[in-house]
């Protein structure tokens, strides 16, 4: 059987322009078929890791892989196609929700997929097609932000925190749709969140960056019962108490 | 006016000096400086002008036009600072709107082949090249940054860089023309530009000065938009690698504040 999107990080360094490494010897390679949850700190490389996965940013040591080929040597676009990414505010573009969400094919000049049938995808109703995107909530927004990138056909999606400014209804109702489209079409998901109850809701796999290096990375069920590194254990732990310098208790 | 009177209207910075010095403007040594450069510069043109008049030599006011566009794009490229070539936008536009505009007037024949005439109006037209282009370039980089997430969003969903850009390229080409369409609504109700108000005294009548002011005015919407256009499509590219990777310049430390328009 060939395992296709294969998507793997060949330790791989990302300098920081402040100096030091922001990613350092990263090697990794992502579940396809699956949802993996990229968590860890604020600052830890979550953001600079998933940009290196569409090319939004390069390595500066190592390589990323595309079924075992070197992203650098596919068409840029042609991969950005490939691997879809939604990020943390819709950054819809003016205009109505139909024409947000043929912006990918409409670009190369192609009709896409019918828009009825994307909005179906992200359980938006076909009467929404012909609103303005202004006037929409901001779960709404972020599910047509989630139709746009699935109008190019991805195989995989990039995810950077994309429930981050929704309430919990909203949050709740974007996990279940993403959860959905990884069931029925088999798409490979790469959702970063430093929510660990989120990554417990909807992943099957777990990667934990920590200080832009790889702490621990499997299945999120063995990785919620019980981190097989230190670093794993720590951070469970550190999220169920209060925060630091969030002012603890007075004894 | 003799030379003598020249002399006399240096009473008009004393006046400046006083309101400077009772006021504690701190703007003393600045009025001077610029009083003395303004004397200088403006008289050393004067007969720089007086020669090449006389002269009727082309390759001479070709010289003189091009040290005028070096000036104009020296200047309007500190816009373009953290650029990695931030001196072809206002180059390129600011030469390209000289040789469009120049060329309609003299093939229309709305003004003669003369240095009186191609060298004042070449400095209308690349003043307010250099003020629009620095302006899109200005522009540009505080669009990119402001819209970061939608250039992004845009990059990622496989489009173009030139696709990507398209708002703030469009914004930033708005903001270099905004200023002459703007003029041309409040011209002759606010203020009367400098050229008219030239012409008047030296003696033109009125309805001759309105004719030039007109043509200044019309000619200078063509020379904006060229500068504009072309500073804008060759400075968005530069916001990008060759990998169509956004790539924002360092936010650098406010450059020192621009200095007034050019004449109309
Ligand atoms: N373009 C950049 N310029 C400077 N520093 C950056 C840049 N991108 C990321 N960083 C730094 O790299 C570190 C990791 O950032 P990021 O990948 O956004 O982390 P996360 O998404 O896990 O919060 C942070 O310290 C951040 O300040
Ligand atoms: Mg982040």
């Amino acid at each position: 059987m060939v395992l296709t999107p294969r998507l793997e990080l060949e330790d791989v360094w990302v300098a920081s322009p402040e100096g030091g490494w922001i990613l350092r010897g990263v090697r990794l390679r992502f579940p396809e078929r699956a949802l993996t949850a990229l968590i860890g700190p604020s600052g830890a490389g979550k953001s600079t890791l998933l940009s290196l996965l569409n090319r939004l940013r390069d390595p500066d040591r190592g390589r990323v892989l595309l079924d075992g080929r070197d992203v650098r040597e596919t068409e840029v676009r042609a991969l950005r196609r490939r691997v879809g990414m939604v990020l943390q505010r819709p950054y819809l573009f003016p205009g109505t929700v139909a024409e947000n969400v043929r912006f990918g094919p409409a670009s190369r000049g192609e009709s896409g997929p019918p828009v009825e049938e994307l909005l179906a995808q992200v359980a938006l109703p076909p009467e929404m097609a012909e609103r303005r995107v202004d006037g929409l909530s901001g779960g709404e927004q972020q599910r047509v932000a989630l139709a746009r990138a699935l109008a190019n056909r991805p195989e995989v999606l990039l995810l950077d925190e994309p429930t981050a400014s929704l309430d919990p209804g909203a949050t709740l109702r974007v996990e279940e749709t993403v959860r959905q489209l990884v069931e029925t079409t088999g798409l490979t998901v790469i959702w970063v969140t430093h929510d660990l109850g989120q990554a417990r809701r909807v992943a099957d796999y777990v990667v934990l960056v920590m200080a832009g290096e790889l702490a621990e990375s499997g299945e999120a069920a063995g990785f919620f019962a019980g981190p097989a590194s230190e670093a794993g254990r720590r951070f469970l732990a550190g999220e169920l108490l209060p925060r630091e310098g969030a002012g603890r208790a007075p004894a | 006016m003799s030379f003598v009177s020249v002399l006399v209207t240096l009473v008009f910075v004393a006046v400046a000096l006083v309101v400077s010095y009772t006021q504690r403007l701190d703007l003393e040594r600045d009025l001077v400086v610029g009083a003395v450069r303004a004397l200088i510069q403006l008289l050393a043109m004067g007969y720089v002008l007086d020669v090449v008049f006389r002269l009727a030599s082309w390759p001479l006011i070709a010289l003189v036009l091009a040290a005028m566009a070096g000036v104009a794009v020296q200047n309007a490229g500190q816009r373009g600072a953290g650029l990695p070539r931030r001196f072809l936008p206002p180059a390129v536009g600011i030469v390209f709107a000289e040789a469009v505009t120049l060329a309609l007037l003299l093939i229309l024949r709305l003004i003669p082949a003369e240095a009186r005439y191609v060298i004042p109006i070449s400095g209308m037209i690349m003043g307010n090249s250099m003020v629009a282009s620095g302006l899109v370039v200005n522009r540009l980089k505080a669009e990119m940054r402001a819209r970061r997430g939608e250039v992004l969003s845009a990059l990622a969903l496989g489009a173009s860089p030139r696709l990507a850009a398209q708002i703030p390229l469009r914004e930033s080409v708005r903001a270099g023309m905004i200023p002459t369409v703007d003029a041309l609504k409040t011209v002759g109700l606010v203020q009367l530009p400098g050229m008219m108000t030239g012409l008047l005294i030296a003696g033109a009548s009125p309805l001759q000065a309105v004719r030039y002011q007109i043509l200044v005015m019309f000619m200078l919407s063509t020379s904006t938009g060229v500068a504009s256009m072309l500073s804008g499509f060759l400075a968005y590219r530069q916001f990008f690698n060759a990998a169509e990777q956004l790539v924002l310049p360092a936010e650098a430390a406010p450059a020192g504040g621009e200095r007034g328009g050019a004449a109309r």
